[in-house]
């Protein structure tokens, strides 16, 4: 299967790990992620003023440079960019004045059409071959994991990649891959975004009570989807060594590398909590 | 006597005035034919310089153009304006300093987290370079891909004046392609051979031999020389 891919930045600089995996897994499972041979950033905030096409125009410009490659689907893997590209294709499917508006404004571009449709990898995985098709080599027994959604993939609801209340998809992911999932009620809480860069404080709350919750729980490891959670559950523990015991945070992608038997580089060196100790303890990485 | 043929006169608006000039003149020359005289804002006359960068409207058409005054053909019903020179600031750096990482073009240079990817930029290079696109590169940290779309740049500065987010993107190109080619572009061996050649005084005799020829000697070896093929 062929499938455009829109990467988004985070995904070639800090989340490279996330991509790589991916794209392993995606090798491994014959998709066929086609990089968009252009493409610029999401827009990252999706901007709610619906006057503001101005801030519009950076995701609807990805969605024609599928359009032009003759797709009618994209994937994507950071859980903000899913959701700002999936929020401006509604915003444009549903309202044929804004879109002619902005198409008039690309004039360098094609019109489009708005026939594009936005696919999460997880949604991809699980609808085109099924989490209990996957061809699991080291199933990831005995590791005790909870799946963090966060906001992005759930919210607003007309984006929800599942159930926006009680997601179950990452769980059903990591079940089909032999671990042991347990749920908690952290699971939705916002991770604090992008005050980390000016209200720290604020997110080492919020991530304190997320993985405290987690570790209560029985988890070894956190799972999840978004570059942004990831910094935050992992690179702010830097700030929390007195309250809480290291807990590792994963990208689901790097799980499932494992479970397939992938060899090759996982990048679990860029993480700050090194997940290695507990995968070899585990027995699952040598 | 016979006259000589006059070429045709066509009008053009010059800051907003009404002045007759022979058609077939670029928009510098009949700026100049129409008495302005450029101190600055000209440069090589030949489309590579980038000093010249102009904006302009076609007669009954809505767009605001772009160009280098020195590489457009002037059309009846122009108008022109006096070449603006872009103020911009350029990030102060020791580039021996800085690494290729993601990072250090948008440290440099923050406002180019600003960009909408609205493409006015793309629209106004007079070189027909994806600017837009090369800032977007810089966004994400991809120095390479910034430095190869941003190769034939002029340092014009049109983009900038019509960017609605105020970057500077000949000098955020610039940067890109000091770091390709001092931290990402692989090391030419034969470079520092032929250095070290120089340094051992290789061509000291030969270069002795030069400077002392007269200027008969001297054209007479150029023309004789060995061309490299």
């Amino acid at each position: 299967m062929k499938i455009p891919y829109y990467p988004g930045c985070t995904l070639k600089s800090t989340a490279k790990n996330f991509e790589d995996t991916t794209v392993a897994v995606s090798d491994a499972l014959g998709i066929e992620l086609l990089e968009l041979e252009r493409w610029n950033c999401c827009g990252t905030v999706y901007c709610l003023a619906s006057d503001d096409l101005m801030h519009q125009l950076a995701p609807v410009r990805n969605l024609i440079r599928v359009q032009e490659m003759g797709f009618d689907r994209v994937t994507t893997l950071c859980s903000m960019c899913y959701n700002t590209l999936e929020q401006a294709n509604q915003l444009v499917k549903e309202d044929s004045e804004k879109l002619e508006k902005m198409n008039s404004f690309m004039d360098q571009e094609e019109d489009y059409k708005g026939g594009v449709t936005v696919t999460h990898y997880l949604t991809l995985l699980k609808e085109e071959i099924g989490f209990e098709n996957l061809p699991v080599k080291t199933p990831l027994k005995g590791l005790t994991v909870v799946p963090y959604y966060g906001c992005l993939l759930l919210r607003p609801e007309e984006v929800s990649i599942d159930n926006p209340e009680n997601p179950t998809i990452m769980a059903e992911l990591l079940e089909a891959l032999g671990a042991c999932v347990v749920d908690h009620p952290y699971k939705l809480e916002c991770c604090g975004s992008y005050h980390t860069v000016d209200h720290k404080d604020v997110v080492c709350e919020k991530t304190y009570s997320i993985l405290s919750s987690a570790q209560k729980r029985g988890a070894e490891a956190v799972v999840l989807s978004c570059p942004l959670c990831e910094f935050n559950l992992d690179f702010r523990q830097k700030d929390l060594e007195k309250e809480l015991a290291p807990v590792p945070v994963l990208y689901f992608s790097q799980l499932l590398a494992l479970s397939l038997g992938l060899d090759g580089n996982l990048g679990f060196d860029q993480h700050y909590v090194n997940p290695e100790p507990l995968l070899k303890k585990k027995g699952l990485l040598r | 006597m016979v006259e000589e043929p006059r070429a045709k006169m066509i009008k053009v608006y010059i800051m907003g005035k009404e002045y007759e000039v022979p058609e077939g003149l670029t928009i510098m020359k009949a700026m100049e034919y129409a008495g302005y005289r450029f101190i600055r804002g000209s440069g090589c006359r030949a489309g590579f310089c980038g000093a010249c960068g102009t904006i302009f409207r076609k007669k009954g058409e809505y767009k605001f153009r772009t160009a280098l005054a020195c590489q457009t053909t002037i059309e009846d019903g122009m108008y022109l304006t006096e070449l603006p020179f872009v103020p911009a600031n350029k990030a102060v750096y020791s580039i021996g300093e800085l690494t290729a990482a993601p990072a250090t073009i948008v440290s440099l240079y923050p406002e180019i987290a600003r960009c909408v990817s609205c493409n006015t930029c793309t629209k106004a290079c007079p070189q027909d370079l994806q600017v837009m696109d090369f800032i977007q590169a810089a966004l994400r940290g991809d120095v390479e891909k910034a430095a190869v779309l941003s190769f034939d740049c002029l340092q014009c500065g049109l983009c900038a004046a019509r960017c609605p987010a105020d970057i500077v993107h000949y000098h955020v190109a610039q940067l890109a392609r000091r770091l390709y080619g001092k931290y990402v572009s692989p090391r030419s061996p034969h470079l520092e051979e032929r250095n070290k050649e120089i340094e051992a005084g290789k061509f000291d005799e030969e270069m002795d031999k030069f400077t002392k020829m007269d200027l008969e000697e001297l054209k007479k070896s150029y023309t004789e020389r060995d061309i490299e093929k």
